[in-house]
């Protein structure tokens, strides 16, 4: 199979999608290469799972142009766009087996029965199914189900693949696994993958390339590093990964921008971006916890406050600390001999090229945090 | 509860299912009977008045008659029955539920009352008594049945199988003959059922509408009735109780059977 034809490219051209008054999807431009595994992230409502109905043609556009494979698909109905798609729900025929199920796409494109059942055979070889041919879907678990649903999608050598949240109903242990599976089918197929998930450790483990969705706009497109350790944007930066977010007042000080945070200034060695108010985003790996009295080198923040929470995580602890304008630092830090008990005074200490200076959007930590769903 | 108590309920259910299937069960002795009388219970033994129902043309030709108008009506009544559940079901709520209750008022609207009105219009039209007559008046009653039928099918439906068979390349009309309609199954078969049996035994508007030349069964037993007691009606009644029950238990049967979940 890894010899047919690679994966089509997605060309999304600003693409507006509005039901009434309400903005699903806000001028969206998005340009996935051929065989590429591109991730659709954000928090329900943001706009992911449309663009994916927009692809699929389940869904119609309010303005703007699809190309799939350089071809316009603006007018083509869902089913005459060849391309697969899996869903959260699995959407099986109940009452076709496992192999009726994966065969009703090369039937209705009128492949020849021998061939058809080869190419079942194979399909079914390559998600783990053979043994469960002619059992009916009800008969399967729901990570099998999910893998009949794979195979469907790509019995018929679509040259793009689409996936919404297939892992989102499946138990994590389940869900890790079959991640590895479908990048392992990504690989074998060479097949142009879009997957939708708000779940961002997913994304991170499955991706090329992840597009950040935020109120129907695309937020930023990347590679998970570059999302992790490049956001471009507050909602960015939260949303993949943690980290601690520090507003304040800010001024200029020799080419360096300074914060202020409760009584104390940190600074970052960088202009502000835009006029507006700022923020410094710092991940929990880059901060180091020392305790009061202990001698600092130039180039550091330091802010103090008080450990707030330890969580034992094997490889070392995450502590929380409550900084003295109130806001919430995040450290992970080797285990050592002598951890920081819960409210023990601390000194939060980060390299000032290691933060991330960012316009503050303003918003609040809970309506950001993806766990709404 | 008390043994007492217990014994007293079982009493007065036997009773009241007694009460319920009398009737019926009365004509089944009556059918056999020797003598030309509706006597019950019926003196000694015999098969002539189920020799008769073949025999004689009156009889004959008005089973055939009904047969043919139920065969028909239960085809059309389904065909049309079931599209109009599938569009209801498409519909949004409000206006679905409107259309949905004028698509049922045959069932509900008095028989009498639609009789008339139909008597009134056939006349003009020159269609009483023709097949054309019976099987549009016949489907009209007969469609709610189908809608409700088809409609119980539906609201299990999963309409996102649509969706799915769409993205795996089939058209609408594909789709519907390869999905939909294998998973509503049970419901269209079990309105066709009951479509069949509303037309076979519908007697009012039967009455209103037929001639000399095309009359139904239950217009010829009324009739048969009227004029004589004849135990003919006795084994034709026996006749028509073991097709309906054993049509009413199959649809039943198949409407309740669900797919395999």
């Amino acid at each position: 199979m890894a010899d047919k034809e690679r994966g089509a490219a997605v060309d999304i051209r600003a693409v507006t999608k509005t039901y009434g008054t309400f903005t699903a999807l806000d001028d969206v431009s998005l340009r996935i290469e051929p065989g590429q595994f591109m991730t659709f992230l954000g928090p329900s409502g943001s706009g992911k799972t449309t663009t994916l109905n927009v692809i699929a043609g389940f869904t119609d556009l309010t303005a703007g142009e699809i190309q799939i494979g350089e071809r316009s698909v603006g007018n083509l109905p869902a089913h005459k766009r060849n391309v697969g798609v899996v869903f959260q729900h699995y959407a099986l025929f109940p009452h076709m087996t496992v192999a009726a199920n994966v065969a009703y796409p090369l039937k209705l494109r009128r492949v020849p029965q021998a061939e058809r059942n080869r190419r079942v055979a194979e399909t079914l070889e390559m998600v783990r199914l053979t043994d469960f041919a002619h059992r009916h879907p009800a008969e399967l678990s729901g990570g099998q189900q999910q893998r009949v649903a794979l195979a469907r999608a790509m019995v018929f050598d679509p040259p793009l693949l689409l996936m919404d949240e297939p892992l989102g109903a499946l138990d994590k242990k389940l869900r890790e696994w079959l991640q590895l599976e479908i990048k392992r089918i990504h690989r074998e197929l060479g097949t142009t993958f879009v997957y939708v998930t708000h779940d961002q450790e997913e994304a991170l483990a499955l991706s090329d390339r992840i597009a950040v969705f935020n109120k129907g706009r695309i937020e930023q497109v990347g590679s998970g590093r570059d999302l992790y350790d490049r956001p471009e944007t507050l909602f960015v930066g939260r949303f993949i990964g943690e980290s601690t977010v520090l507003r304040g007042p800010h001024e200029l000080r020799g080419g360096e921008t300074a914060l202020r945070i409760g009584e104390d200034w940190v600074s970052h060695p960088g202009q502000p971006v835009g006029s507006g108010r700022q923020a410094l985003l710092v991940r929990p790996e880059k901060i180091s916890l020392l305790r009061p009295g202990a001698v600092t080198e130039d180039g550091l923040n330091t802010l103090p406050g008080l450990i707030s929470e330890a969580i034992y995580l094997g490889s070392g602890v995450k502590y929380e600390v409550t900084l003295t304008d109130g806001s919430r630092a995040v450290a992970r830090v080797p285990l050592t001999d002598e951890p920081f008990a819960l409210g023990e005074s601390v000194i939060v200490v980060w390299q000032k090229q290691d933060a991330r200076l960012l316009p503050d959007d303003g918003s609040s930590e809970a309506a950001q945090s993806g766990e709404e769903q | 509860m008390s043994r007492f108590q217990r014994t007293l309920i079982g009493l007065f259910c036997a009773a009241v299912a007694l009460w319920l299937v009398a009737p019926t069960l009365i004509i089944v002795p009556i059918s056999f009977a020797e003598k030309k009388s509706l006597a019950f219970p019926p003196d000694g033994f015999s098969l002539q008045w189920y020799a008769n129902l073949i025999r004689n043309p009156e009889w004959s030709n008005s089973i055939l008659n009904s047969l043919q108008i139920a065969a028909i009506v239960s085809v059309v009544a389904t065909v049309i029955g079931t599209l109009a559940a599938i569009g209801i079901a498409r519909m949004k709520p409000r206006g679905g539920g409107v259309i949905r209750a004028i698509l049922i008022t045959p069932m509900i609207v008095p028989g009498v009352v639609m009789a008339i009105g139909i008597y009134a219009v056939y006349l003009d039209h020159q269609l009483v008594g023709s097949l054309t007559g019976y099987v549009a008046a016949h489907s009209m009653l007969a469609i709610p049945f189908v809608i409700i039928a088809v409609g119980a099918s539906l609201s299990v439906f999963d309409t996102r199988l649509e969706t799915a068979a769409a993205s795996l390349g089939a058209s609408r009309i594909t789709t519907f003959f390869t999905i939909t309609l294998p998973l509503i199954a049970p419901g269209v078969l079990s309105g066709l059922l009951f479509a069949f049996v509303t037309s076979f035994d519908e007697v009012i508007v039967a009455l209103f509408i037929n001639s000399p030349s095309r009359k139904t069964l239950p217009v010829q037993i009324f009739a048969s009735m009227t004029r004589d007691s004849d135990p003919t009606v006795a084994a034709v009644g026996t006749l028509i109780f073991l097709l309906t029950s054993f049509i009413i238990a199959a649809g039943l049967w198949f409407g309740t059977r669900r797919r395999r979940a």
